[in-house]
């Protein structure tokens, strides 16, 4: 696929996502609220598993200093959008510069356990420092800003929708040059071969660190959105089993295809809806689905999708 | 020709625990000629090179690079003044295609590492070079394909070309040849001596094939149980009874 063909592709996609609000139900927009915030959350969650071959445990407690930062200044401070955002990005950034820093050093099941630690200490202090954080209640109780200029309110679900398809496509827009990005191939370099990468003269970690930030802050920035989303910010999306979330989306989507982990947000909505009409137990069906896709496929729906219509033998598909 | 050694090592020991790989070995290399370092197997010739290069921080004695101290630099930073390293196992990006291995190096080499921004393959300036060195190397025709696709001897011609971006003044090759076919073999000592010849690299390899050594060094030092045995010319060193020895006769003939 040419690089014009893709720029259309995008925008089309773009496009139609826009629209959806018009043509589908009321409770189909909040289900689409909701997988585009998960789809930015596992795409960023990517840039680090399928860009630098990192696999990131943690990335549900930077997602939920997103939330908490917003939360905290939306219910103490100003209704100010941009105070939310800056306050939950802004955190979300410096705490993953700080975990990032003590993490990049290791490799593979040792850097996996080191976030999955941080996150469960980062979850702890949600949960128990209750006068700051509200306890395992959380935050809530706080009126929603307005959107600047526009002077919509977020409250009418379609504007958030809106809102949100906004923030994540610039989101997703930021990790696509960074992907292809001389950054982007320095990180896909330290994937293939982190000695070889360091032999050539780069400092591993510095570029290990910097994906960590740039994704953790996207991750900031997706909590932000989910803390709008609920008008609540809760310790259970700290949580380490909510932790596996974007790991299960990128895995089913595909880590190997750019959009690979949103397409799998929206795959594990849409099984998530289609199940629980059906049965309560729907993780069951979930795992159904996840084994055949890692036995059999393990470039995830999206990425196998791919392969089969573009040519093969190239290097990195995108 | 400079005097002034590019590469000297002095009193060079090592050791894993109370093991001695290697002990008190004092090596010189002269710009742009062709030092080889042989030796049986398990003389330490590997642990050598870690320990020049900087993957291992050598236990004793120290390293002098281009009139610097570079003992107990990290890789990185040894690799970014011009020592560099190509490794007896194939050591490439895989997954990336022949034209992005270059280019990782010639990012980096040009600190274009940390643009963010910018798409990797808009860079005009790289590209071309990317594809000088890949020309010189016979690759040219394989610039888009996946690394990882590529035959035995191409992979190790990309391993050179990683090298070759990074415009060293020396390169440590460690066994060139290993696992080659008699062709591979040959093309990689003809292309060694072409770059050695005008490049201006200088190059310091390992082998153990006698024959490749024979062909391509000026200058040779043998280890034996990690300590220098001999060194001189391949004829000094080919009539040496205590490397013949060490060999146990015979296959120092080619």
């Amino acid at each position: 696929m040419g690089g014009g063909s893709r720029a259309w592709l995008g925008l089309g996609l773009l496009a139609g996502l826009a629209l959806c609000p018009l043509v589908v139900p009321m409770y189909w927009v909040f289900i689409l609220t909701e997988v585009l915030i998960m789809g930015l959350l596992a795409m960023s969650f990517n840039l680090l598993f399928g860009g630098a071959g990192l696999l990131s445990f943690g990335q549900a407690s930077l997602f939920g200093v997103g939330a908490y930062g917003a939360a905290l200044v939306l219910l103490h401070g100003p209704p100010s959008l941009g105070l939310a955002f800056a306050a939950g990005v802004g955190g979300a950034a410096l705490v993953s510069l700080v975990i990032g820093y003590l993490c990049v050093r290791r490799d593979e099941i040792f850097f996996a356990m080191l976030t999955l630690g941080f996150g469960m200490m980062l979850f702890t202090v949600a949960h128990n420092w209750r006068e700051v954080t509200g306890g395992s209640d959380g935050l809530s109780g706080f009126a929603l800003p307005t959107l600047p200029v526009l002077g919509l309110s977020l409250f009418d679900p379609r504007v958030m929708y809106w809102f949100t398809l906004a923030v994540v496509a610039a989101g997703v827009g930021v990790l696509w040059r960074v992907h292809r990005s001389s950054f982007g191939l320095v990180l896909r370099a330290s994937r293939e071969n982190r000695e070889r990468l360091a032999f050539v003269g780069a400092s591993v970690a510095r570029y290990r660190l910097a994906a960590f930030v740039v994704s953790g802050t996207l991750s900031g920035a997706a909590g932000v959105l989910f803390c709008l989303f609920n008008q609540m910010a809760t310790p259970d999306v700290m949580h380490w089993a909510y932790s596996a979330r974007p790991v299960l989306m990128a895995v089913l989507g595909g880590s190997t295809v750019f959009l690979g982990p949103a397409f799998g947000a929206a795959a594990f909505f849409a099984l998530e809806q289609a199940v629980t009409s059906v049965t309560d137990s729907w993780m069951i069906v979930l795992g159904a689905v996840l084994i055949p896709v890692v036995l059999y496929f393990p470039e995830g729906i999206l990425g196998t999708l791919v392969r089969w219509v573009s040519r093969p033998g190239r290097g990195d598909r995108e | 020709m400079n005097s002034r050694p590019l590469l000297d090592v002095r009193g060079l020991s090592h050791r894993f625990g109370r093991f001695r790989v290697l002990t008190d070995v004092s090596v010189r290399v002269m710009p742009g000629r062709l030092t080889a370092l042989i030796g049986p197997n398990g003389a330490g010739k590997t642990t050598f090179y870690n320990c020049v290069s900087g993957r291992y921080v050598p236990t004793g004695g120290k390293v002098v690079f281009d009139g610097r101290d570079i003992t107990g630099l990290p890789a990185h930073r040894v690799a970014r003044l011009g020592l560099l390293r190509s490794f007896q196992i194939t050591n490439i990006f895989p997954g990336l295609t022949v034209l992005e291995n270059v280019l990782v190096p010639l990012t980096l080499r040009a600190g274009r590492g940390m643009r963010f921004w910018r798409a990797h393959h808009r860079d005009p300036a790289l590209v071309e070079r990317a594809e000088e060195i890949l020309e010189r190397l016979g690759l040219a025709d394989q610039v888009g394909r996946r690394a990882s696709e590529l035959p035995y001897g191409d992979k190790r011609r990309i391993e050179i070309a990683l090298v070759m971006a990074l415009d060293p003044k020396l390169v440590l090759l460690d066994e060139p040849t290993a696992g080659m076919t008699p062709e591979e073999t040959d093309r990689m000592i003809g292309l060694i001596r072409e770059l050695a010849a005008r490049s201006g690299i200088t190059f310091f390899l390992t082998e153990h094939d006698m024959k490749v050594v024979f062909s391509v060094a000026d200058h040779i030092y043998v280890l034996h149980q990690g300590r220098v045995l001999a060194q001189g010319s391949p004829d000094e060193i080919r009539g040496d009874p205590r490397v013949r020895e060490a060999y146990l006769g015979g296959s120092l003939d080619p």
